[in-house]
């Protein structure tokens, strides 16, 4: 029962930073049709950005995210507006905007990784945060965990409320199903794509906070992120963010279950999944 | 006099290559060994931008497989460097890649566009860890030495490398095959209903361009004598090819050659003083090349 | 002689049938009309005798021979080009390198370069496209793209050639050299089966015409049947 809790736990709170990661590649993919490749670029840098403010100012984490997500917000929506959305205007066919997209993501992926080295240099960073234990149903749990946990799935579901109740949201769904019937119908497409780029990299950077208050952090840590998120978002489906959001979860306990029978093996999992789903149903489990 | 004119205009580029190619033959005879060492580091990055390009020129399906390709011709001089002499050893570099990529091809047929490249470096990171784990586990040692070869012969054998692939690569490009690749890359249903087997030709074009990969990562790795799966299957050795080509441009067989060339020049100035830098700068020329010059260098010389 | 003969076939997309137990024959010399309203199902059934998709179920034979299930490439091969709705012309590449290729891959493997280079060239004229064979095929009007890539399809040397709605956003005086172009072509010996929307052209130049709605075929006969049909003129009234 004990190893069950453990394995649960674990998975679910793993789950919550994925759920996380991905609901924010899928904005910027589903809605705005790039591929970012330096997605985890932005998670690295609101963990490292956490760890600065932790080491040298004194501010807690969680208010860390309140400052970091959206000064990356708006690092994203910048990057956005002009980058991307000239890529957009230049680009003959969308075709070619997603090869152009996603290459250009990868010099972002280059020069973001090394500003950060040049700040922080390559060494591995951590702290301790509320790392004390916490009895939970019989188990142990560190209290940073739990918190985290808190958070990423008090994020996920609040985004979620955003996405389907709120009028912006909505506006965002109509602009990722039917991008020319949504301008007809007023929407500022061109802000919306930017604002959806934008809160990609809010909840890179909620989810860059998170795991620094549970892990160790070095500046190359993006790329493997990049790559469960873009798992994660195939799991899920392709441009449905209430897929990316459940498929972190699920992923997230198969990680979890994983790991308890050999820990090197999680990763290797996940691209195995991640192979077989893109050979049989490339659309994934929720997608259209 | 006409003749002698329209004589020299064919030959004059085949002229220079050649004296060229006799200028490189002959380096390490005179050149400084630090200058032999650098010249079969571009080499490297040459034949990997080239023979990426290879594929992925014509046809648009971006490959991020380069790691997997290179680190298995890494690997297997590795294991096989003591048992066998050195071409042999790079033979099965290459074989083993062209056996894997033809793998691969064949399973990924139906992809394309972005799940064809996030596949192709997701196997590359499967390898990856795939060989950590195993490392780890089985062979209790992470890591393996391999046999050191005398620097002129891994120059020698490089610059043949480069040369069997600038060979392959022009003969694809000007056979019924490389304009058949070229159509994939416009029209893929309409390539198919022509009488193309659209399949086979990019499985087998796939292959063709694993192959120097790993004969290249067959011999760079007995200049690095020690090797280790995150060596061998470095994530950059799939980025830089990409963006060496997307420099030079691959509307032309010089394109990914200049690209490949300039920039790994640049980064050997760099990396010593400006480690982090040279990255830095890499990526924002990446960047101004999609921006202002998306056919690459090629693209800018046309235009003159 | 039948060239072409489909039996029951079906398609279903999903929950849709697009096509529906189909029955077809097409004689050889022929030219046969495709008709019937948008989303009838008739680019459907020419994907699924090109083999672009799979049946669900039927069968197709060419010239006797069972080519349900096979790919476009070897569909082509057995002697079937067709053109599509949309033109996919290789954009990038010349006029000629566009018709070359067709030459180079089509029914025969073992032709050499410049054999198919002569076939092309011919092709070129045939289609009254000589004078712009250097330029790149995207910068071609839009009749000529579809002249383009009827030369391209007929540069496989098919003994069947689909046409998918060529006259398509064609001025009446281009609609005019497009049904010409479709006579030298059977003249040539070529069977044709094509979908039409206009219906002056398809009257005027098909042997026979086949009716499809919703994806089931309605009617079948000479000109004149079809256009005296109570259920096509309903079907076409209706809409």
């Amino acid at each position: 029962m004990v190893i069950f809790l453990d394995v649960v736990v674990g998975g679910l709170i793993m789950g919550g930073i994925y759920a996380l990661i991905a609901v924010g590649l899928s904005l910027q993919y589903g809605v705005g049709r790039v591929l970012n490749v330096s997605h985890g670029e932005f998670i690295m840098l609101g963990a490292f950005a956490t760890w600065s403010l932790y080491t040298f100012l004194g501010i807690s984490p969680l208010v860390s995210l309140v400052i970091c997500g959206p000064a990356l917000f708006i690092v994203g929506f910048l990057i956005h507006r002009t980058l991307f959305q000239y890529l957009r205007g230049k680009s003959e066919s969308i075709g070619a905007f997603a090869d152009s997209s996603l290459l250009a993501s990868f010099g972002l992926l280059f020069i973001i990784q090394n500003i950060a080295l040049i700040i922080w240099k390559a060494d591995i960073r951590g702290y301790s945060y509320l790392d004390s234990s916490v009895s939970l149903f019989g188990s142990l749990f560190s209290a940073n965990r739990l918190i985290a946990l808190l958070f990423a799935v008090g994020i996920s579901l609040a985004f979620y409320f955003f996405l389907t109740r709120s009028r912006l949201g909505k506006a965002i769904r109509a602009a990722a199903e039917d991008p020319a019937t949504a301008q007809v119908m007023g929407v500022n497409i061109h802000l919306v794509l930017a604002i959806c780029f934008g809160l990609g990299a809010l909840m890179a950077g909620f989810a860059g906070v998170l795991i620094s208050m549970m892990y160790e952090i070095q500046p190359a840590m993006g790329l493997e992120y990049t790559l469960i998120a873009i798992i994660v978002v195939v799991l899920g489906g392709l441009g449905s963010i209430t897929g990316s959001l459940i498929g972190g979860f699920v992923l997230g306990l198969i990680g979890s279950i994983v790991t308890y029978f050999d820990a090197g093996l999680s990763l290797i999992a996940y691209y195995v999944i991640f192979i077989i789903l893109l050979l049989i149903r490339p659309t994934g489990i929720l997608g259209n | 006099m006409d003749g002698v004119r329209v004589l020299s205009k064919r030959f004059f580029p085949l002229g220079l290559l050649c004296l060229f190619l006799l200028l490189l033959a002959t380096m390490p005879l005179y050149a400084q060994p630090y200058l032999v060492i650098l010249l079969t580091t571009v080499f490297m990055y040459v034949v990997l931008t080239l023979s990426w390009a290879i594929f992925s020129g014509p046809t648009r399906y971006i490959s991020l497989a380069s790691a997997a390709f290179f680190g298995v011709g890494v690997y297997l001089s590795a294991i096989l460097g003591q048992a066998l002499p050195l071409p042999l050893v790079i033979a099965f570099g290459g074989l083993v890649s062209f056996i894997l990529a033809l793998f691969i091809g064949l399973l990924t047929l139906r992809l394309r566009g972005m799940y064809f490249i996030i596949f192709t470096f997701g196997v590359s990171e499967l390898i990856r860890h795939f060989m950590l784990w195993w490392e780890t586990n089985f062979t209790g040692t992470v890591g393996r030495f391999v046999v050191a070869v005398d620097q002129t012969a891994v120059y020698y054998v490089m610059l043949v490398i480069f040369v069997m692939t600038l060979l392959t690569a022009h003969l694809m490009r000007r056979s019924k095959f490389g304009l058949a690749l070229r159509s994939i890359g416009e029209q893929e249903e309409a390539a198919l209903h022509i009488g193309i087997n659209v399949t086979h030709l990019k499985a087998i074009t796939f292959a063709i361009s694993a192959f120097f990969m790993g004969a290249a990562g067959a011999i760079m790795a007995t200049r690095w004598t020690y090797i280790d799966p995150s060596i061998a299957f470095n994530p950059l050795s799939s980025f830089m090819p990409v963006l060496m080509a997307i420099f030079g441009g691959t509307g032309r067989l010089y394109g990914p050659i200049l690209g490949a060339a300039i920039l790994a020049f640049l980064e050997e100035v760099l990396i010593t003083k400006f480690t982090y830098y040279y990255m830095l700068l890499f990526g924002i020329i990446l960047i101004v090349v999609i921006l202002f010059l998306p056919n690459g260098l090629v693209g800018l010389f046309k235009r003159r | 002689m039948r060239l072409l003969e489909g039996r029951g076939v079906t398609k279903y997309f999903g929950g849709l049938s697009a096509v529906f137990d189909v029955d077809f024959d097409i004689n050889e010399g022929e030219i046969v009309g495709l008709i019937g309203p948008n989303g009838a199902g008739k680019t459907t059934l020419f994907n699924l005798i090109s083999g672009a998709h799979p049946l669900t179920s039927g069968t197709t034979r060419f010239k006797g021979e069972n080519i349900t299930g096979l790919r476009p490439n070897q569909i082509c091969k057995r002697g079937i080009a067709r053109t599509f709705q949309l033109v996919k012309l290789f954009g990038n590449m010349t006029v000629l390198e566009n018709v070359y290729l067709g030459s180079l891959f089509g029914v025969s493997r073992k032709i050499n370069g410049s054999d198919a280079m002569r076939l092309s060239l011919e092709l070129l004229e045939f289609v009254g496209l000589s004078a712009v064979g250097a330029i790149p095929a995207k910068e071609l009007t839009l009749a000529n793209q579809k002249r383009l890539e009827v030369a391209r399809g007929l540069a496989t040397r098919p003994e069947l050639l689909l046409l998918d709605e060529m006259m398509a956003g064609l001025n009446p005086a281009e609609v005019a050299q497009a049904m010409e172009l479709v006579t030298r072509i059977r003249d040539k010996g070529i069977t044709i089966f094509m979908i039409e929307h206009v219906m002056k052209a398809i009257m005027s130049v098909c042997n026979r015409i086949m009716v499809l709605d919703h994806g089931v075929k309605i009617a079948e006969g000479t000109p004149n049947e079809v256009a005296t049909n109570r259920k096509v003129v309903e079907v076409y009234l209706g809409e």
